[in-house]
């Protein structure tokens, strides 16, 4: 007898973390829970069906009891595992299931079955969007109980024995820190975008995942042999012989082609005819210096310190912030590390202090508009940042600064942070580079006078494209506007870099333009200095400088400036560079 | 033995953000388990079991709700004060 064939299906998904894997398929989220029995119970039967419940629920508890002990303290999860163990023995889910089981009769699984299903509708019509997602912890509650009801292991994610694909609707904080990843091939989810949990830790591990999938877990089957190709965000089920063959090829390509980058991405971004740029590293976390390190970043282009205000009741003390500072300082010396002044907005400030109700945060009180507001804790950071400088070599950038008057305010403060660290007789370091981040259209069109205050212009292209295209990026109904290469970017940055030319000052991009290979002979053209990005971009945006040169590009910008339309540039690009970039990029 | 004075409900306003979500719920039942009688949540004109985290979400109580906690026993008059000053603290967030 013949097996049944299979069809190979192709879902198509949005590309989380570049890679391509093939292996067999692990769905995380049910475990063959999806499908319950109803049958009858008699008698004493009744009696063993409860207790068969309340062990199922002890278990359940236990498990979470677990997750918690073994997790590591700073992951910030326990709050959700102690209301999920509050869940658990909760009167309208415990009590009301062992009701149904005593008054109908019924098995264990169908009465469960039937409370969650009665919850979810009520929280289904509930309005604030917030509360209705609630429904995802009873969820969450129920299902483990009803794993260990049918006798499926959830511990299953850490005990994995051979190496999968991880299939799932979106990854919960429980399960994420029970996944043993060296086991994990690859992930792919129903939901999510770019941004998502999922995508942020594939990117970490190095590993391929697809998400917004909608219907993965339902169009694929445990055991189910996929191919995830995390470049092209492709997820194939039940791949077919020829499908199957050029993939392992297409997947030994890109690791040789990953190998390759990396072994080079310590040598300098040189061009063909002999100019370097510094190959930066944007960080958030002073851990990720070690994957700046690791891919051969020149430096720290970006130091964004956000992170630090972020989720917690109080500012934080000049000493933890210098504490920082100085570890990222220290261990990148005596390479650059270019601090960014805080760069928070209203859905980012620290939980106490947002006192603020902004209709347009984007126009709104942020950046170095509100540390000017805010002198006290601006002054805070400025100390704690001149007293790491005094440990290596440290930059200062000042976000969003859309007036000469800004630049002046803030170096007066800068230089009362420093002379309050002089009188304290406290180390410190005065004489750092000082830059401003090119991000208003307004900072464009006076860069000669603000040139004039700065060792430095950084442009940042992801606020400077939505201010001055007046385009929301996460507005789906307009993103497609959002184009770097419009022609009235391309005037703006050329502007700022003939201007830094001419000044005599350096001129660098922090943008995500900066990260896009068919960008570079743009950005090379006008001059650029500098060009930060995420450490894992380094080593491919290395090749393509390599394998271009300055004469090229600069004939080419004059002819880019010409095009009326991004589309227009486009081409342009695709014709004069196509055939390099795809001989030193992977596509 | 009712006495003078003494009220079997108050009155109290969600203050915070994201409303009277999972944990700050867990935190009320976790308070109402105590009690000697039965403790009731009251948002217009539907009542939820103090008691249970489940039956207060589904109240769905956002910021600024106004809720009546009410308690069928004066013995359990400290357990009534207790969660009206846990929801006016909002919840210690």
């Amino acid at each position: 007898m013949s097996e049944p064939a299979v069809e190979e299906k192709t879902l198509k998904g949005i590309s989380a973390s570049p890679g391509i894997c093939i292996g067999k398929a692990y769905l995380v989220d049910k475990g063959g829970v999806d499908v319950v029995k109803k049958y009858y119970l008699k008698g004493k039967k009744i009696k063993s069906e409860i207790n068969r419940f309340k062990a199922a629920v002890k278990k359940a508890k236990d498990e979470i009891h677990t997750i918690i002990e073994n997790s590591p303290e700073e992951l910030q999860q326990a709050h959700i595992l102690e209301t999920h163990l509050a869940l658990l023995n909760d009167k309208l889910l415990y009590g009301k299931t062992i009701e149904i089981i005593e008054k109908e009769g019924v098995n264990a699984e169908w009465a469960l079955k039937r409370v969650v299903s009665n919850l979810n509708s009520i929280f289904q019509n509930m309005i604030d969007s917030y509360l209705k997602e609630r429904a995802l912890d009873v969820a969450h509650v129920s299902d483990s109980i009803m794993r260990n009801l049918v006798g499926v292991e959830p511990e299953d994610i850490a005990a994995i024995d051979k190496r999968v694909i991880l299939v799932s609707d979106d990854l919960s904080p429980a399960q994420t820190c029970q996944i043993n990843l060296e086991r994990i091939m690859g992930f792919i989810t129903n939901r999510g975008g770019k941004t998502s949990h999922t995508g942020i830790m594939a990117q970490a591990l190095e590993i391929p995942a697809v998400v917004g999938l909608v219907n993965a877990t339902t169009a694929i089957k445990n055991e189910d042999l996929i191919i995830v190709d995390g470049n092209t965000g492709k997820v194939i089920v039940n791949p077919s012989e020829p499908s199957l063959v050029e993939y392992e090829e297409r997947k030994s390509q890109y690791e040789d082609y990953k190998v390759g980058i990396t072994r080079e991405s310590h040598l300098k971004a040189e061009t063909t005819d002999g100019v370097k740029l510094e190959v930066m590293a944007n960080i958030e976390l002073p851990e990720e210096v070690v994957a700046v390190k690791n891919y051969g970043g020149d430096g720290i282009g970006l130091y964004r310190t956000e992170f630090q205000y972020m989720n917690r009741a109080e500012f934080p003390s000049e000493q933890e912030l210098f504490d920082k500072y100085r570890d990222v300082v220290e261990v990148m010396a005596p390479k650059s590390v270019t601090i960014r002044t805080l760069d928070i907005n209203g859905d980012k400030a620290v939980a106490n202090h947002t006192s603020y109700d902004e209709i347009n945060p984007a126009l709104g009180l942020r950046a170095i508009r509100y540390c000017l507001k805010k002198p006290d804790v601006f002054k805070t950071q400025l100390r704690a940042i001149l007293r790491a400088a005094a440990f290596g070599r440290v930059r200062i950038l000042f976000p969003m600064i859309s007036a000469y008057f800004e630049i002046c305010k803030v170096k007066k403060l800068l230089d009362q942070a420093a002379d309050s660290l002089e009188k304290e007789g406290l180390p410190y370091n005065r004489e750092i580079d000082i830059g401003i981040m090119i991000e208003v259209p307004s900072a464009v069109v006076v860069a000669d006078s603000l040139a004039e205050k700065v060792d430095f212009f950084s442009i940042g292209t992801n606020d400077l494209i939505q201010y001055a295209l007046a385009i929301d990026r996460g507005n789906r109904h307009v993103a497609d506007l959002y184009q770097p290469l419009d022609p009235a970017i391309i005037r703006m940055v050329k502007q700022v870099a003939d201007v830094s030319k001419d000044k005599g000052i350096g001129v660098f991009m922090c943008g995500e333009m900066a990260a896009t290979p068919h960008h570079i002979p743009l950005l090379l053209g006008m001059g650029m200095d500098e060009l930060s990005m995420n450490p894992q971009s380094i080593p491919q945006i290395k090749r393509v400088i390599r394998s271009l040169n300055v004469k090229d590009s600069q004939s080419f910008v004059r002819e880019a400036l010409k095009k009326k339309t991004a589309r227009g540039v486009f081409e342009l690009s695709r014709d004069a560079f196509g055939g390099t970039l795809s001989e030193v990029t992977f596509s | 033995m009712v006495t003078k004075g003494q009220k079997k409900y108050k009155v109290a306003t969600i203050k915070n953000e994201l409303g009277l979500h999972a944990r700050s719920a867990a935190q009320i039942a976790h308070i109402a388990g105590n009690s000697a009688a039965s403790v009731w949540l009251k948002k217009d004109d539907k009542m939820a079991d103090a008691s249970s985290i489940i039956d207060i979400l589904t109240l769905a109580c956002e910021k600024g709700t106004k809720i009546t906690i009410i308690i069928e026993d004066l013995a359990d008059i400290n357990i009534l004060d207790a969660i009206v000053d846990l929801v006016d603290s909002g919840f210690g967030e």
